[in-house]
């Protein structure tokens, strides 16, 4: 177990800035998982926690150490990689203990260590086969045993699940948390799929690629616990990052008086959350967001304050349990949800829902962050 | 609907032509070696001879068969000593440019350094001279500036250095398969470049390797040219210039030559079926994705 600490973490390939500015920590025993949009560096900088990248500025520590020179295979660290990376010529029970032999360590050790991992994870039958003959599962889990045969102090994982069907990826989910919640070893945990990183981690930390018109912007977009980035995302990126569907998000203004948001020709009463930063807006164009769950049908829900709002059907996806109906109100789109799948409209029926006031997000248009 | 595939007997005629043209030399030195005697006709014409016996007297079969050319060749010959001379030439050959093209080509592979592109460029020109340009300098550098005429070591620097590029370009592009994930995933569980290359990547390579090594080995085996100008004494002749020993000037023993370059064609075929167990693609299976 260990900590890990990013200062001023920067990495560029010749002149492209791909990390900048990366300030933040993973506390010892956390699972921490980087999530964002393909090209954001989520990888680049696990491969700098993991060594096999060099940092261009900054300081990156595991423990009490500063790492920036660290060769890897002294960061006490492992590493489950998305191919898996198994050693294609050996078995499975020396791909688990490649890392231990050539660490010198006594045999029967190695055969010991070798045994408990392979029973934590059911792949005792497997141990003379070679990765060829496993299935993508069984060569993850073999991947898995890879990693915790050494004891680390840190696991690092590149979207380990992304090669497995959709009921596999599931189960394996449950099994790394599981697994890491027993260890509790400090977790770096990359994935492109927000619902691994909600079910999965503790907190997770939002990336975007770096934008070319924002210099000063770090590629860390907010890290917290996942309630925390779905209740109070810190700006609009995150706010339509986490969540699906995406939350809504439309142009609206702060009434004159401070009392109210006005949505196109609506005036929707803000939320006690809101109420200051609206005094302090009045008059102001806001973003508000809203999530989809907070659009509702009136007879469905029983809400405090609603405001109704009429549009123009869209599209209506039924789900079975819900049904996910995209509005068109002056132009902008607006996606709610009803439990009722009894008539619906079709596309082009104008359609009326309610917006659940209290649940509302505002965000400065210009500098995309959460008002407070 | 089961539809007549057309007729492929005038395709076939054409093969069996073409494959018979390509295998009656080699039937010849063959009936050659057998014959038991030197002379190249292997048949004895009547003065007058048949048609028949005309057509008989090219069909690549002696009238007597006999080992008798392969005893002496090797009793009364130095043969088996040229052998022997060619078998340690070609071997050390083979381990050294083996492994030399092994580790060039890796670093070639997964290295970045200045001069990496010019250099595969400079082997791939290297290659393009014809070897006879090179027999002077290479005379000149082997046996006059490192005294290296007549030894083993000279002429196994010149093959390997002649096979080098080929086979780095030929082990170069199959390292390049081998995904870098299993050497960082290596290194993660902390081995060192050289547990890395011995242990995981060589094993990985064994197809390329074993062509590179059949390569190398087929460079130094049937080399002549440059045998015969670096080893003039008679005892340090190699198989090839051996050969050539009996049908030289003043000399015509075909049939010697013949049982002979049946005898080195031998190791290669050899070589060869022991290197197919390979030739297996798919060695990087299951590693990835
Ligand atoms: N060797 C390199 N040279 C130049 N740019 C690179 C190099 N390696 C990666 N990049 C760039 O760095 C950026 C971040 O890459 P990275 O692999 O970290 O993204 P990622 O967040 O892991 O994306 P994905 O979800 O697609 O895996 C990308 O825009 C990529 O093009
Ligand atoms: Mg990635």
């Amino acid at each position: 177990m260990a900590a890990i600490e990013f200062e001023r973490v920067s990495k560029r390939y010749g002149d492209v800035e791909i990390i900048r500015n990366l300030n933040f920590g993973v506390k010892a025993g956390e699972f921490m998982v980087f999530v964002g949009p393909s090209g954001c560096g989520k990888s680049t900088t696990l491969r700098m926690i993991a060594g096999l990248e060099t940092i261009t500025g900054g300081n990156l520590s595991i423990g009490d150490r500063v790492v920036n020179d660290v060769h890897p295979k002294d960061r006490d660290i492992a590493m489950v990689f998305q191919s898996y990376a198994l050693y294609p010529h050996m078995t499975v029970y020396d791909n688990i203990a490649f890392g231990l032999k050539i660490r010198k360590m006594p045999d029967a050790e190695v055969r010991k260590r070798v045994g408990e991992a392979a029973a934590i994870l059911g792949l005792e039958p497997l141990l003379e086969r070679k990765p060829k003959a496993l299935s993508g599962g069984q060569r993850q889990r073999v991947a898995l045993g890879r990693a915790i045969v050494r004891n680390p102090s840190v696991f690092l994982f590149d979207e380990p699940l992304s090669n497995l069907d959709a009921e596999l990826r599931v189960q394996m989910r449950s099994e790394i948390s599981q697994l890491q919640r027993r260890l509790s070893t400090t977790t770096v945990y990359v994935t492109h799929d927000q619902i691994e990183a909600m079910t999965m981690g503790h907190r997770i930390a939002v990336m975007r690629p770096l934008q070319a018109d924002q210099p000063e912007a770090s590629n860390l977009m907010q890290c917290g616990t996942p309630m925390e980035l779905y209740d109070t995302p810190a700006n609009v990126f995150v706010a339509r990052f986490i969540g699906t569907p995406r939350m809504n998000m439309l142009p609206a203004r702060i009434a004159d008086d401070g009392s109210t948001v006005q949505l196109f020709d609506l005036n929707l009463p803000v939320s006690a959350q809101f109420a200051e930063v609206a005094r302090n807006q009045r008059g102001r164009p806001v973003l508000l967001g809203i999530r989809s769950e907070h659009v509702g049908l009136a007879h469905e829900v029983d809400w405090n304050g609603t405001v109704a709002i009429e549009g123009t059907a869209e599209m209506v996806e039924p789900l079975g349990h819900e049904v996910i109906v995209h509005l068109m109100v002056n132009g902008e789109n607006l996606i709610g949800r009803q439990r009722s799948h009894a008539g619906l409209p079709q596309p082009g029926d104008p359609y009326r829902m309610v917006i659940n006031c209290e649940a509302m997000h505002l965000f400065d248009p210009a500098t995309e962050l959460r008002l407070q | 609907m089961v539809r007549r595939e057309p007729s492929h007997l005038w395709m076939h005629l054409a093969l069996i032509a073409f494959v018979l043209v390509t295998i009656y030399p080699v039937l010849w030195v063959l009936a050659l070696a057998f014959s038991g005697q030197q002379s190249v006709g292997i048949i004895d014409l009547p003065a007058d001879p048949s048609f028949f016996e005309r057509l008989r007297a090219i069909l690549p079969f002696p009238e007597h068969f006999s080992v008798k050319n392969f005893t002496e060749v090797w009793t009364e010959q130095s043969f088996g000593r040229w052998m022997l001379n060619s078998a340690v030439v070609s071997l050390l050959t083979t381990g050294l440019g083996v492994f030399l093209a092994c580790t060039a080509a890796y670093a070639f592979s997964r290295f970045r350094f200045p001069g990496r592109n010019q250099g595969m460029l400079l082997f791939l020109v290297s290659q393009m001279f014809p070897g006879t340009l090179m027999l002077i300098p290479l005379f000149i550098i082997i046996v006059k500036w490192l005294g290296l005429g007549n030894t083993y070591f000279g002429l196994v620097i010149v093959y390997a250095t002649t096979a080098i590029p080929f086979c780095v370009w030929m082990m170069k592009g199959y390292f390049d398969t081998i995904p870098i994930d299993i050497e960082e995933s290596a290194v993660i569980d902390g081995a060192s470049r050289q547990t890395i290359f011995f242990r995981i990547i060589l094993p990985l390579a064994k197809p390329a390797i074993a062509i590179t090594a059949l390569f190398s080995f087929m460079t130094a085996w049937n080399e002549f040219i440059l045998a015969s100008v670096f080893m003039e004494a008679e005892a340090n002749y190699t198989a090839p210039v051996g050969l050539r020993f009996f049908v030289g000037g003043f000399s015509a023993q075909w049939g010697y030559f013949a049982a002979g370059s049946v005898l080195v064609s031998l190791p290669v075929v050899l070589l060869f079926l022991y290197l197919q167990k390979y030739l297996i693609s798919g060695l990087t299976a299951g590693s990835v994705k």
